[in-house]
């Protein structure tokens, strides 16, 4: 059990189970699966400044911290115990491509070429960790979701402004990942 | 309990279906507490999405690069029939109008537009092809050992709470 929950998980498996996280939350305490509020919750939490989008009881939405809390875990958990090392079977020619700028494929989830304390403050690692953080959270809060809040949870209820979010975010993650990105990469 | 610090505005004003307890339609009123173990079992949800976040390899930047380079249908695959499983739960639901454990009536938030998730959903777009994360996935990718997230995540709240200042400037 343990040795076939340690592979990579197919798609087939994954996606249905991440389907089922947006009834199991609405049965069991009426609520819409969604994450990216969470930071919205910790901003309400720790910074609120009297700015009236912070301005709420924020301990009612406690649950969405538990959650997110629970997901660091299960990383946790998934690295620790149930992680069989498996090499990621990489399409060559990201392989290439990535080799191209001096990022190695070291078996990790991320490239610790660019996602490192070391290279945090190289241009390359400042710009994808920080501004890219930065425009994580700005833009899901402007957007009103990310790809939990809109593109499961909205796409299930059918919302048509959630199928436009989601048809921007992907606009937006092939024109950075195409067209932008190889110009970051080069920066060292 | 009124003698309150922080001058709230009306729910009406911020009215928002992201904090649902502002939400006067919300049956989960003032009164309604949920008992404290309810918080344990939100916990596990978010484990148990957290090791499938993780064994699907949907955190690893390099599977989120390959997804923006048409170069493998696994994401397609996941976020795809995760869809087709959350939108047949959701007709179920509503059409055998299946109500909550504590017997509340369930109603989904109808979602407006507005052109934030236009500006919102690119810039969103961006910052994901840049950190190979999206706002769940951030907190798995610490929980795997790549501390330096921790930094990514600041920085997403520093943009969520710059948002939040700003949002009245913005074009909606």
């Amino acid at each position: 059990m343990i040795e076939w929950l340690s592979r990579p998980w197919p798609w087939y498996i994954a996606g249905p189970l991440i389907g089922l996280m947006v009834p199991f939350l609405l049965i069991i305490g009426n609520k819409t699966f969604g994450i990216s509020s969470s930071l919205r919750h910790i901003c309400a939490a720790i910074i609120p400044s009297k700015i009236p989008f912070f301005s709420y009881d924020w301990k009612k939405e406690a649950w969405n911290l538990f959650f997110v809390g629970g997901v660091l875990i299960g990383g946790f958990i998934a690295a620790s115990f149930l992680d069989a090392n498996a090499p990621l079977d990489l399409n060559p020619n990201l392989t290439s491509e990535l080799n191209s700028y001096n990022v190695s494929i070291n078996g990790g989830l991320l490239p610790t070429d660019i996602f490192s304390w070391e290279n945090l403050f190289t241009i390359r690692g400042f710009i994808l960790i920080v501004v890219g953080g930065f425009l994580v959270g700005f833009g899901t809060r402007y957007a009103g979701g990310c790809t939990s809040g809109h593109s499961i949870m909205g796409l299930s209820n059918l919302q048509l402004p959630s199928l436009i979010a989601t048809c921007c975010f992907m606009a937006g993650g092939f024109v950075m990942a195409n067209l932008v990105l190889p110009l970051i990469l080069k920066l060292v | 309990m009124q003698t309150g610090f922080v001058q709230r505005p009306s729910p009406k004003e911020n009215y928002d279906f992201e904090v649902r307890s502002l939400n006067a339609e919300s049956l989960n009123s003032e009164s309604f507490r949920e008992p404290w173990y309810r918080y344990l079992i939100y916990l596990v949800a978010g484990v148990a999405f957290g090791i499938i976040l993780v064994k699907a390899q949907v955190v690893s930047w390099f599977r989120i690069q390959e997804m923006f380079r048409l170069q493998s249908f696994h994401m397609y695959g996941v976020i795809g029939s995760a869809v087709v499983v959350g939108m047949i739960s959701v007709f179920i639901i509503k059409k055998f109008k299946i109500r909550s454990i504590d017997g509340e009536q369930i109603i989904l938030p109808q979602k407006k537009f507005s052109m934030g998730q236009v500006y919102g959903g690119l810039m969103f777009g961006f910052g994901w092809a840049m950190t190979g994360a999206c706002p769940g996935p951030i907190f798995a990718q610490i929980g795997t050992g790549a501390t330096v997230v921790v930094i990514t995540l600041l920085s997403a709240i520093a943009g969520t709470w710059v948002y939040g200042r700003f949002r009245d400037k913005l074009p909606a």
